[in-house]
């Protein structure tokens, strides 16, 4: 398997497993959480500053979602699947811009 | 750490592992390590193959120049914990502190070699903007970098952009100098496994 194919393997594997893994949060709310999108108040604002705005976060974001019902075990896997998601898109958005632009370097397709 | 399960919801042999490695290096196990101890079949197992892949597996880059993006990355997304953690690695790496505190204050002027500095303007504009273009990548490209570096680097990016994300989120403590060269010396030697 060439390098490339193992290091995106294994961040396949990651992401496979942090959605569909064994966990106490429901899968559905890991996806949403992993997708910073379709999720409500107040769980959605502490994703979107993990996916979007990390340094922002504060106790108080802990302190709502907790308040609302969330246990520390579902919170730490919806962090991290709102960190693996936003890296997962940066990652698919360089490799997409990587291969458009290989493709379009070819003397081939020059014309 | 934000979650107290973080702090002490491990496994007796996980924090007996933690007293240990407290007393004989001097310096408590950096939270980054700590995180993926707790319920590792979760995420930590397979984040450190994928982490340890892409910072030690197979690459046309050195582990410093790794080392080096992934400071830069976390400087781009201004997470102090991962700052000072790689650029103590980065540093150690290259027997050289001044290069990596010169990427790190200017990019533009620091003193590397042009594919590295572009590439990590690439890494930089992803990180910040999560995009980057074709345009982007051809400019990359146009420095002599190949392909498979680019792929390597944006493994790199993908590993940092979580790692820095959790220690934001999670509050990751940051340490004293001491603390984070003992930490570089540990990762130089066995890796992120």
């Amino acid at each position: 398997m060439p390098d490339e194919d193992r290091k995106w393997a294994a961040h396949q594997a990651l992401v496979q497993g942090v959605l569909t893994g064994a966990g106490q949060a429901d899968p559905a709310l890991r996806a949403r959480a992993f997708g910073n999108e379709g999720l409500a108040a107040p769980l959605d604002a502490l994703v979107s500053k993990v996916a979007t705005a990390p340094t922002q976060v504060t106790d108080a974001d802990f302190a709502a979602v907790t308040a609302a019902g969330y246990s520390e075990d579902q919170l730490f896997e919806l962090v991290i699947c709102a960190a693996v998601g936003q890296s997962a898109r940066l990652y698919e958005a360089g490799r997409a811009a990587l291969a458009q632009a290989v493709a379009e370097e070819r003397p081939d397709d020059a014309t | 750490m934000r979650l107290e399960i973080l702090n002490s919801g491990y496994r007796p042999g996980t924090k007996l592992l933690f007293a240990i490695i407290r007393l004989f290096s001097g310096h408590p196990v950096p939270d980054a390590a700590r995180i993926v101890f707790y319920r590792p079949d979760f995420y930590g197992t397979r984040s450190k193959v994928f982490t340890h892949e892409a910072m030690r597996g197979p690459s046309a880059w050195s582990v410093g120049d790794r080392e080096l993006m992934a400071a830069y990355v976390s400087k781009v997304n201004d997470t102090a914990f991962c700052i000072a953690a790689h650029t103590a690695t980065a540093s150690r790496a290259y027997e050289d502190g001044t290069k990596v505190a010169a990427v790190l204050d200017d990019v533009d002027s620091a003193p590397i070699e042009e594919p590295l500095r572009a590439t990590l303007r690439m890494l930089g504009r992803l990180s910040a903007e999560g995009t980057v273009s074709v345009h982007d990548m051809k400019d990359v490209l146009a420095t002599g970098v190949s392909a498979q570096q680019i792929e390597d680097a944006l493994a790199v990016c993908a590993a940092f952009n979580t790692t820095d994300r959790l220690a934001d989120a999670l509050g990751f403590e940051v340490l004293d100098a001491a603390g984070f060269e003992a930490g570089a010396k540990y990762l130089l030697k066995r890796g992120y496994r």
